[in-house]
């Protein structure tokens, strides 16, 4: 079960990775979701072997360890909001550019405008 | 009890509150201010307190130290706090007094309230997770003050500020789940007494993953890149908040951890190496700027490494003056963005090239940037001398020789590039961008005044400062108080 978690966490994380790594300010997007949901299972893992419902009447023993569950919901959430923040920016963008690309670094391009000699 | 409490829900209500008055300008000003100055008696509360008595901690939901999540107010947690509110009160006047910064943006006054409820979580909290919460609510209120109304430009920026901060937070997630896993607790303080079992590897695993993660946040070297680019396109009061208070609550996160979590045997190279390459690189790109804003966002980059430079000596000097340092820095950094703010405003650009002869025509602005590039340069009598005074004599006195040469060639570079401002703003021949030039009204030459003002009165209580900041580092390298204040016993 947690080598299955461990295995699954990495693989999101190479994926998100690739993604992120990509030109297209939409694959970025769905690369960081990929990468939030690896980090989430990562924290699913951390929490030990599964067990019972951790209600009343179940021994501690028997029951799996709630906290890292309330700690993978608050992160959803934050991530969810953060990304539907990243969403609405990237529309933006391609609204004003008309493009999804990711533009090159203010810097780069002046130093490219400028044939590799900067004005001091 | 519940006081601690007070500087995180304060703003989170006002903030609800208003959003229901969206469109009530007046209201929302009023309401803005209050809670401001309200939140800022209450950290002053809280330091004087905590002066006095000690640690204070404020277990929530009623449930038992260790379990509930915890408040904790220590004496870095509760200087920082006073120093932060006091900037967050200071930014506010000056936003208010900016033509189109709380009308251009109905959303300003709700996000500021929530920014600040996000600084003061960062700071009080007792836990891993709780600290990403706080991060998360500061930055999620940041990426709303950078990219709301933003076109073209700003756009990108706010683009490039947002993916980079969620990618160091899922890595900070990462690392909480692998610290959960390793030691069963994300609580700081029963994790200084867990930690230190376990193996060897794993601590430096677990060690330099919360480096990456608070270094990407502080903007050190070499994953900096993101600050420049993206902070000098916001509006003044914005880049002058974010660059006081955000990267700070990084290095704050680096000095939590690395102190009480994985404290190190003696000076730690590879922290030095992190401070000498923050502090060169920022400085070498300010010199290579010609738009005042962007030059300050490169010093920003540069006087962070100088706290990291007192974190990587860890002695007590040492920590004690990065505890300094970075009251010092807080209180600057937001006043030059500030007076940026008001040479943009009066000469209609901040590009140094199209303006000039403010000496004359505005004499005001001179008199507030002097002060406040003197001691960020590090010139005597201002705080910015003493703070560095003290980071060097503790370099010196941990035989960290090229650390301190660097610290005292950048200082050099520094000064150099407040003269570049200086003659290029102030001195020459009168020169203005008269079509977007509006002269600054008085609010926002009575806040960044006020903050002048502080910046003196951190000068002036050098000595005392000092002497609190060694009880601090003193709490920090030896972490036993705060433990048994945090779990009881």
């Amino acid at each position: 079960m947690i080598v299955g978690l461990a295995v699954l966490a990495g693989l999101l994380f190479a994926v998100g990775t690739h993604l992120v790594l990509q030109r297209m300010l939409s694959r970025i997007l769905i690369g960081l979701a990929v990468l939030g949901h690896a980090a989430n299972v990562a924290l699913l893992a951390s929490s030990g072997r599964a067990g019972a419902p951790p209600l009343d009447g179940v021994g501690a023993d028997a029951a799996a360890d709630p906290l890292p569950q309330a700690l993978m919901l608050t992160a959803i959430v934050i991530t969810f909001g953060v990304l539907a923040f990243l969403a609405a920016l990237a529309y933006r963008s391609w609204a004003l550019t008309g493009s999804d690309r990711v533009e090159d670094d203010v810097e780069d391009r002046r130093i490219a405008a400028s044939g590799g000699e900067v004005e001091a | 009890m519940n006081n601690l409490v007070l500087p995180v829900a304060l703003p989170l209500v006002a903030a609800g509150v208003s959003m229901a008055l969206l469109g009530r300008l007046r209201a929302q000003r009023v309401l803005a201010v209050a809670t401001s100055t309200a939140t800022l008696g209450i950290a002053v509360w809280v330091f004087v307190s905590v002066e006095s008595t000690g640690t204070m901690t404020t277990v929530g939901g009623g449930w038992e130290a260790g379990i509930g999540i915890a408040l904790v107010a220590d004496r870095l947690s509760a200087i920082l706090l006073l120093v932060a509110e006091t900037m967050l009160l200071g930014v506010l006047v000056f936003a208010m007094g900016q033509r189109g910064t709380d009308r251009a943006t109905r959303f300003f006054h709700p996000t500021y309230h929530v920014l600040a409820a996000g600084v003061a979580l960062s700071f009080l909290t007792g836990d891993l997770f709780t600290l990403f919460v706080g991060f998360e609510v500061m930055l999620m209120a940041s990426y709303v003050l950078l990219g709301v109304g933003a076109e073209g430009e700003r756009v990108r920026s706010t683009m490039t500020y947002v993916v980079v901060n969620l990618l160091a937070s899922v890595l900070f997630l990462t690392t909480i789940a692998l610290v959960y896993a390793a030691a069963g607790t994300v609580n700081i303080a029963e994790l200084a007494g867990r930690i230190g079992v376990l193996p060897e590897a794993l601590r430096a695993l677990l060690g330099g993953m919360t480096l990456v993660v608070f270094g990407i946040k502080a903007a050190v070297f070499p994953v900096f890149s993101w600050l420049p680019d993206s902070y000098p396109t916001a509006p003044t009061p914005v880049t002058a908040i974010f660059a006081g208070l955000l990267t700070k609550v990084g290095v704050y996160a680096i000095l939590r951890t690395q102190a009480v979590l994985f404290p190190s045997e003696g000076p730690s190279t590879l922290l030095l190496v992190v401070a000498s390459g923050t502090m060169l690189v920022g400085v070498l790109g300010a010199i290579a700027q010609s738009d005042v804003k962007r030059i300050l966002s490169f010093h920003i980059v540069s006087q962070i490494g100088y706290m990291i430079m007192g974190i990587a000596l860890f002695t007590l000097a040492g920590i004690a003056g990065a505890v300094l340092y970075i009251v010092h820095h807080i209180v600057v950094k937001t006043t030059l963005f500030l007076v940026g703010g008001l040479i943009e405003s009066e000469a209609g650009t901040g590009i140094l090239d199209r303006i000039g002869g403010l000496a004359r025509s505005a004499p005001v602005i001179g008199l507030l940037f002097a002060p406040a590039a003197l001691s960020l340069a590090g010139l005597p009598p201002f705080s910015g001398f003493l703070a560095k005074y003290a980071l060097i004599r503790a370099g010196v006195e941990a035989d960290q020789w090229i650390v301190v040469g660097v610290a005292l060639a950048v200082s050099l570079l520094t000064l150099y590039s407040m003269a570049k401002i200086w003659a290029g703003a102030f001195w020459g021949d009168e020169q203005r961008d008269a079509a977007t030039a509006r002269p600054p009204t008085r609010p926002m030459v009575l806040a960044t005044g006020g903050l002048v003002l502080v910046g003196l009165v951190v000068a002036g209580l050098a000595g005392p400062l000092y002497e609190f900041a060694e009880r601090t580092a003193a709490g920090l390298l030896d972490p036993g108080a705060y433990v048994q204040a945090v779990l009881g016993g």
